[in-house]
Formats: structure tokens, C-alpha cells, sequence
């Protein structure tokens, strides 16, 4: 269970993070969303602390994510940020075992290299797992990316919008991907997403920040409502059910 | 052809280049011709690979292939130092003369500097290593600037000493001076192998290291002043010449071609070997002492610059 407490972060007297409070539970996936500048990224940063908070508490199964060593909660928890601009002369292969290195010390064994060949193929990397990734599409790299998240195996996964530069299918598919990662084994995933529909159809929980503040917090079905949206997006948003899914008509 | 084969190879080549050093046209007194060649040669391996060395695990900690440790400002506090010393005591005095004692003030201020200067921008939490590297580049202007300052004001016959440090010389190294840098080199190459399997993540950028687990702002604080030390080590024994390790490093990772730290290091350490003992080699034997090293390597280096410079451009 991630736990966070009376967080706040501010940046130049600008509250980004201003007093959220927020659980989280196992084996879910939990969705935030919101305008551009909400706080979303800067808050799933410091859950895995790659931001320091100002302020609040973050536990991770009752462990303070500050008194926790560095090398055991790569274990627990990764994460994948937007941007990620590596200009060095790596393989897909190599980037995905260097989701290895919380448990090698980048001294790969029999069973790391299992795990690399196992998420090179949940990504459908295989074909073009000796590629570098300067010879990559967007896509791509950023399934390479996840690729390496996956191989890390960690029980909690973050992932700062993960969509980005990805067609519908391959979208889709690692929605699918993450979807069975929590049903089958187990994980629990937050993602920072913009597109409100994949939100809506794949996550169990939905977290709506504006201004720093949670606006709203609740199960996708609560959340995904014409008058939240409105509260979160100022903007009218239809909302539709299609095949017992809640499409937002936003266009 | 494999990195590996590539390092042999470049490992051979910097052999051959001592042996021919040490050994061609060796007549008269060998008994004293020897020794004093080989320490040159020693000097000349200690410099050019703390140099790459330093450069690489600074490029890998800035993320950045055109940056190299002389922004943090030591090579112009170096000058400083050197023209203070003379404008105070005058060139005649026992700390110019001295090379032992110079080198050990030098050594020590120059590292105390970068104490300094970490110290004060590691304290908040705000610790930005391109606002370190900006500091560092205002404070080595400033320090360049006080230099040229008091050059004018000293007497002419001691600015002629000055300028004698300005350019990197290994036609003068003391032997005290060789075996003491060795020591302090040695001491550095234990203390990184602790760090040594990170580096490798560390290229991935600050959030990929950190994701995976490596303690990334105390080992960025701890390969800093390995840098400092070495590149103050560097400079000490045979004078400003960092701007080497741009060329080097970068040449090493076009030759190498992998990301893997273990081969670029030793690259960039052997071609930087190659570069420092051919070209004393040819100031020495075709230039009949007429230059320095560093004059060539600068024109080497500063054509190799453009060139990267020209390169990066085309790839946007």
C-alpha cells in the first residue's frame, strides 16, 4: 500500500503540491489526472523519490520512503519518467538489462537474464531487440523504456505518462500489458495519463488534481461523471457507455 | 572489430610509443639518459591518463560530450596561484623554486577550492550540477582575469616565468614531484572502484539512475573530487593541458563505440598516452624543444572542437 501524507512541495512560493492526503492499494491500478500543471508528474516524482518532498509523509507498505536504502526500494517500486533523451550507443536489449541492476550490481546472472528476455517479449521487442535506440521510432524507445521497468520486476510501478508517441495499438496494448500485470501478478500501478477515456477504461481508480489539490478521488465509475469532469477540465464533457465502458465525448 | 580488440590494440600501440620514446637515439651516458627518460615517460602516463580518466567520469556525471573538468575553473586558479606566488615572494623565491613545495601548495589550494566550492553548492537541497558548472566557469574567468591583472603589473623577467607555467611542459618534471602524484593517482583509482559499477546507470541520466537504485547525489559529490584531485594532480605536474581530455574522451567513444565505462575509460586513458607521448615526442625530436606539448595538443584539439561542434549541428 502507498501511503501519502499532508504532502506538500512548492517551487519559487508556487504550491505545486498543496495538502494531498492519499492511499493507495495493492494490486490496482490507479489513474491521475488533470490540466497540464496540476502536479501529477511532480507528485508520482516524489512517491518515488526522485523529487524531494517539502513536507508530508510517503510510506510504502508502512516503510518511509526517506529511511529506506536506495537499492531495496528499486526493488519495491520504479519508475519511468516522460522524457527520456539517452545519447548513448545502447541496444534495446542492453537498456532492458539495466533493468536489472537493483538485484545484479551490473553483474547480470542466468535468472536477470530470464527477466530481460521475458519483458523484451511482453513488449514484442524481440525483433528488434539489437537495435540501438537511435535506429528507433518514439514508440519504440518508449516500449523499450517500459521494457526496462518491467525487467526491474518491482512490486509497485510508476509510470509518467506512458502513451506518449504511441499509436492506438501500441497504446492499447500496453494498457492490455498493464492491465495483466496487475490481474495476473499482482502489481500495482500509477500512471499519469491524459488521454481520460484510456483512464476510464483500464484503471481501477481515478485521481483528478487541479492546482496542486486532489479535486477528486474515487473509483473510475465516480470520477468518469459529467460534473466532475466539468470541475477538473472547466469544460463540458459528454459522457457515453459504450459496451458497459464510459466514453468521454469531449471533441 | 570488438571494443575489447580495439583496447589491445590501442594498449600496444601506447607501449611501443614509451619503447620508442625511451630508447631511440640513445647515446652517451646511458646510466643517466635512461632514468630521466623513463621518468619522463612515467610523468607522461600519469598525466594523460588522470586527464581522461577524469574527463570521462565527468562527462559521463554531466551528461555532456563537450564539457570537460577546466570548467570547474582549476586550470586558471592554477595560474592564479603560479602569479601570486611570484608577485608576492618574486620568481627567485623557495616557493617558485622549490618544485616540491610548489607543487604541494598548489595541489592543496586547488583541492580545497573544489571542497570549498562542492561544499557550499551540495549544502541545500538545491544541488544543480549545471549551476556548479556555472559557478565554476564565472569564478575561472575571474581568476584568469586577476591573473592577466597582476602579469602586467610584475616585472617583465618575472612574467617570463609566469608564462613558462602558462603552457604544460614535461621537459622539466622532478622526480620527487612523479612518485608523489603516483601515490595520490593510486589512492583515487582504489577509492573509485567502490563507484566504478555505477557509472555505467549513471549515463542513463539522474531519474533512470535513481529509479534504479544508485544514490546518485553522494556518488555525483564523491567522483567530483576524484576529479578535482586528479585534475589538480595533472596540472600540478606538468601544467594546464585538461582541454586534452575532450579530445581524447571523445575520440574513445567514437573508436569504441559502447556504452560500457570499463572500455571508454581505458580508451580514452591509452589514446590520451598515445597523444602525450607522440607529441613530446615530436616536439622533442622535430620541433628541437621550439614548442610545447600543449601547443599542439590545443591545435589538435581546438580542430577536433569545430569539428564536433560542426557535427552535433547536422545531427539536429
Amino acid at each position: 500500500m502507498v501511503d501519502i501524507k499532508n504532502l506538500f512541495k512548492t517551487y519559487n512560493q508556487k504550491k505545486v503540491i498543496d495538502d494531498v492526503s492519499l492511499s493507495i492499494e495493492k494490486g490496482t491500478i490507479t489513474s491521475f489526472i488533470g490540466p497540464n500543471g496540476a502536479g501529477k508528474s511532480t507528485l508520482i516524482s516524489m512517491v518515488s523519490r526522485l523529487i524531494a518532498k517539502d513536507n508530508g509523509d510517503i510510506t510504502i507498505d508502512g516503510q518511509d520512503i526517506m529511511k529506506t536504502k536506495n537499492n531495496e526500494l528499486a526493488k519495491k517500486i520504479s519508475i519511468l519518467k516522460q522524457s527520456n533523451s539517452i545519447n548513448l550507443k545502447l541496444s534495446v536489449r542492453e537498456l532492458v538489462a539495466f533493468g536489472r541492476f537493483p538485484y545484479s550490481q551490473g553483474k547480470l546472472e542466468k535468472e536477470d537474464w530470464v527477466k530481460v528476455d521475458e519483458a523484451i517479449d511482453y513488449m514484442e521487442l524481440r525483433d528488434i531487440q539489437d537495435k540501438y535506440l537511435d535506429e528507433l521510432s518514439g514508440g519504440q524507445r518508449q516500449r523499450a523504456h517500459i521494457a526496462m521497468v518491467l525487467a526491474q520486476d518491482t512490486e509497485y510501478i510508476l509510470l509518467d505518462e506512458p502513451l506518449n508517441n504511441l499509436d492506438m495499438r501500441h497504446s492499447v496494448q500496453i494498457m492490455k500489458t498493464l492491465r495483466k500485470l496487475v490481474d495476473e501478478l499482482g502489481k500495482t500501478i500509477l500512471i499519469v495519463i491524459h488521454d481520460i477515456n484510456f483512464a476510464s477504461c483500464y484503471s481501477d481508480q481515478i485521481v483528478a488534481l487541479k492546482d496542486g489539490k486532489i479535486v477528486k478521488q474515487g473509483r473510475t465509475c465516480d470520477v468518469i461523471d459529467q460534473c466532475v469532469l466539468k470541475d477538473i477540465y472547466d469544460m463540458d464533457i459528454e459522457i457515453q457507455n459504450i459496451d458497459n465502458k464510459r466514453i468521454c465525448v469531449y471533441f | 572489430m570488438d571494443f575489447k580488440k580495439k583496447t589491445i590494440i590501442l594498449a600496444g600501440i601506447s607501449v611501443l610509443l614509451a619503447a620508442l620514446y625511451i630508447f631511440y637515439d640513445l647515446r652517451g651516458n646511458i646510466g643517466y639518459i635512461l632514468p630521466r627518460r623513463a621518468i619522463k615517460v612515467l610523468a607522461i602516463v600519469m598525466t594523460g591518463g588522470a586527464i581522461a580518466f577524469s574527463t570521462t567520469i565527468f562527462m559521463t556525471i554531466t551528461n555532456n560530450r563537450i564539457l570537460t573538468p577546466s570548467v570547474l575553473g582549476l586550470d586558471s586558479l592554477y595560474m592564479l596561484i603560479q602569479t601570486v606566488i611570484i608577485f608576492i615572494f618574486g620568481a627567485n623565491s623557495l616557493v617558485m623554486m622549490s618544485s616540491n613545495l610548489n607543487y604541494l601548495v598548489s595541489i592543496s589550494i586547488m583541492v580545497l577550492f573544489s571542497l570549498v566550492l562542492y561544499h557550499f553548492l551540495f549544502k541545500g537541497e538545491k544541488n544543480n550540477i549545471y549551476f556548479l558548472l556555472l559557478i565554476g566557469m564565472i569564478l575561472g574567468t575571474f581568476f584568469g582575469s586577476f591573473t592577466d591583472f597582476m602579469q602586467v603589473l610584475i616585472d617583465p623577467n618575472e612574467f617570463m616565468v609566469a608564462q613558462d607555467r602558462m603552457f604544460a611542459s614535461i621537459n622539466n618534471v622532478n622526480t620527487d614531484l612523479v612518485y608523489i602524484s603516483l601515490i595520490l593517482i593510486g589512492a583515487c583509482v582504489i577509492y573509485f572502484m567502490r563507484f566504478y559499477k555505477y557509472l555505467d546507470v549513471m549515463a542513463l541520466g539522474k531519474d533512470n539512475a535513481v529509479n534504479l537504485g544508485v544514490p546518485y547525489d553522494a556518488i555525483v559529490k564523491r567522483l567530483l573530487v576524484i576529479v578535482a584531485i586528479l585534475i589538480s594532480v595533472a596540472t600540478a605536474l606538468i601544467g594546464p593541458i585538461t582541454f586534452l581530455g575532450l579530445l581524447v574522451v571523445n575520440v574513445a567513444y567514437e573508436m569504441m563505440k559502447t556504452y560500457r565505462h570499463l572500455y571508454i575509460i581505458l580508451g580514452s586513458v591509452f589514446i590520451s598516452i598515445i597523444a602525450l607521448l607522440g607529441g613530446q615526442f615530436i616536439v622533442e625530436r622535430l620541433f628541437a624543444f621550439e614548442t610545447t606539448i600543449s601547443v599542439i595538443i590545443n591545435f589538435v584539439g581546438g580542430v577536433y572542437f569545430i569539428y564536433l561542434l560542426l557535427k552535433e549541428n547536422k545531427s539536429w
